[in-house]
């Protein structure tokens, strides 16, 4: 059997696990065995039916009065407990913090090996995995071995595909047994984001700056132009690293992955390591001193020039626009 | 309070990746090297921990002798020590690299070094494996917490932030603990000329490590598929306004 790990927080669906689902079902296929899925914790039950067009037979559910918060070592004592019981040949679970943690863990505790951030699996005796290096900048064809294959899974590497149900997934709940060991890492206390203004995962439209933007209030004028398109204003490293943004607004490998319909580039290089974090955008636009920019070499759209005479002016004509159009 | 870090030496890449004929490794000819991100701010963090509370800070790397500039670099801004787990170069895969730190620390252990936190970066900029720190952890019974962007030590015990969707979580352990770390836990301090002249001047110590566990082996290295497309220049300058406007109407968002 393979088994996928769904991934869920308190009820509410991780959709990096249809993902995750969509490759375990391609390779329980390939295999002739069946796909197995496993949800930790409270609240998991109502979930089951939105795994079954995924392919999956069988939905382990780990249920246990300490699982109520998230604890990465007891959600890893939980899966280790099925993989015993059931003896996957694959353990599959989305390349999320959770998900790589979690298999982390149970590698950890099983003794085994664990290739992470995967994008394509062969299966052998020996596993043939290609991932990602770099944050996705380079990838890697690597052997897995171990009597259990444990991998994750790159987020979007796989896109989600449903296939038709031909039975309902039975449902086994399992309560998995805790040591206090398995419990001292659990989340005490929550801070939730105050709400307003547009998440940069979410928006449709993302600007960003760069060394380019020059100063902090140099970015007055990327976020008049992120509030006139409904967007989120990003940045490259070294505008955090300067201090002129907080970190939670980097792009890249080291920052926020960024997927908007459009991502407006203004005064970045496009290094390797800002690239990763904005090549799930549909569109990109280079606002660029320098045609050469890879930036540039790498956008749909390109404004050769100044940012700071060209953001006025952009905002400008979109101000025109709105005021000749009235509003949708 | 005694701190390890543990970091990594890598090439600093920016451009296009160049790999080597062989397409085992990025051809580092014209490249320099560095520790990720994550790194710096754990290196950056260690210090601060220490100047807050006493005791003393480490470095520890697995790699080739290079690696003694990345030690060195981390001394130069005031950790006190340097611990190289001496390589030939070669990759070790993640359980190779967490068993032999696993060894350091019960070596220093028995010579009377104690450690309240380790800190790593939460994945290595290169291979992004997610797992040594917890590999160690587990290997020394500690709690781990990852993927950290603030914390705070008191009363022996570390209150520790992680990012979640829409908002934080937060964790709190006892020490001893170990923690990975990511980029925003701190701006980093650069190293100061006294710092490097003193960095200069100490030893670092070597260990050979034995090469145990593994079971992920690196076959070979590949660049992703290209960001494909032509690029459409819309002009130079502000009067390329109107013409993105429309292109904005089009994409409809605006
Ligand atoms: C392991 C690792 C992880 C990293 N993670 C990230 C990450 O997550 N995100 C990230 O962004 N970087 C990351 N970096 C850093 C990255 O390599 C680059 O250093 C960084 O992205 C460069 O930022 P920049 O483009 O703003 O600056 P620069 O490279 O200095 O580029 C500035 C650009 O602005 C243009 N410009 C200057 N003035 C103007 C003007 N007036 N008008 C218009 N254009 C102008 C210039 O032509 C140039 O192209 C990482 C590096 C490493 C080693």
């Amino acid at each position: 059997m393979i088994l996928g790990v769904a991934e869920h927080e308190r009820g509410r669906l991780n959709e990096r696990s249809l993902e995750v689902l969509t490759l375990g079902r391609r390779l329980a296929h390939r295999l002739g065995l069946p796909l197995h899925a496993v949800l930790v914790g409270a609240d998991a039950e109502p979930l089951v039916a939105r795994l079954a067009p995924y392919g999956v037979a069988v939905a382990h559910l780990v249920q246990h009065e300490r699982l109520d918060e998230y604890a990465p070592a007891a959600w890893a004592q939980g899966l280790v407990g099925i993989i015993e019981a059931e003896r996957p040949q694959a353990v599959l679970a989305a390349g999320t913090d959770r998900g790589n943690e979690v298999m982390a863990h149970v590698a950890a505790r099983m003794a085994l090996p664990m290739a992470a951030n995967c994008t394509e699996v062969e299966p052998g005796e020996r596993y043939r995995v290609t991932r990602l290096r770099w944050g996705g900048s380079l990838l890697e064809e690597s052997w897995l071995g171990g009597t259990v294959k444990l991998l994750t899974v790159a987020p979007q590497a796989v896109p989600a595909e449903e296939a038709p149900v031909l039975a309902p997934a039975a449902v086994k709940p399992v309560t998995p047994a805790l040591a206090e060991g398995d419990l001292r890492v659990r989340v005490t206390a929550r801070i939730e984001a105050t709400r307003g203004g547009i998440s940069l995962t979410d928006a449709r439209v993302v600007v960003s700056g760069g060394r380019g933007v020059g100063s902090p209030e140099g970015f007055k004028a990327l976020e008049e132009l992120a509030s006139l398109l409904r967007g989120a204003v990003g940045c490259s490293r070294v505008v955090t690293s300067q201090g002129w943004r907080p970190h939670a607004d980097q792009v890249g490998q080291t920052g926020t992955r960024v997927a908007p319909e459009l991502y407006i580039a203004c005064g970045i290089s496009g290094a390797i390591q800002h690239l990763v974090g904005c090549k799930g955008a549909k569109r990109i636009l280079a606002i660029n001193t320098d045609p050469e920019a890879p930036m540039v070499a790498r956008a749909d759209y390109a404004i050769i020039g100044d940012l700071h005479a060209i953001i006025p002016a952009l905002n400008a004509e979109i101000r025109k626009a709105n005021a000749d159009q009235p509003p949708r | 309070m005694n701190v390890l870090v543990c970091v990594k030496r890598v090439p600093a890449v920016a451009g296009k990746i160049m790999l080597t004929a062989d397409a085992q490794e990025i051809d580092t000819r014209y490249l320099g090297f560095t520790i990720s991100p994550h790194e710096e701010c754990a290196v950056e963090e260690a210090v601060r921990l220490v100047a807050a509370h006493g005791g003393s800070g480490v470095v520890l790397t697995l790699g080739p002798p290079a690696a003694t500039e990345q030690l060195r670099d981390a001394m130069a801004l005031g950790l006190d020590r340097a611990v190289l787990l001496e390589t030939d170069g070669r990759e070790w895969d993640p359980m190779a690299t967490a068993a032999a730190i696993v060894d350091a620390v019960r070596a220093e252990r028995a010579a009377g070094v104690e450690y309240d936190l380790l800190l790593f970066g939460n994945e290595a900029a290169d291979t992004g494996d997610y797992q040594v720190g917890i590999r160690v952890a587990h290997a020394l019974d500690r709690p781990c917490v990852t993927g950290v962007k603030a914390l705070e030590v008191r009363d022996g015990r570390v209150v520790a932030k992680r990012e979640a969707s829409g908002g934080w979580e937060i964790f709190e352990v006892a020490l001893p603990a170990v923690l990975t770390v990511k980029e925003g836990l701190n701006l980093p301090r650069y190293p100061s000329l006294p710092g490097r002249l003193r960095a200069k001047k100490k030893a670092i110590e070597q260990i050979a490590p034995q090469r145990s566990g593994g079971g992920l082996e690196k076959a070979r290295l590949k660049p992703p598929k290209e960001r494909g497309g032509q690029v459409e220049i819309l002009g130079r300058g502000p009067e390329a306004a109107a013409r993105a406007v429309e292109i904005f109407r089009a994409l409809g968002v605006l």
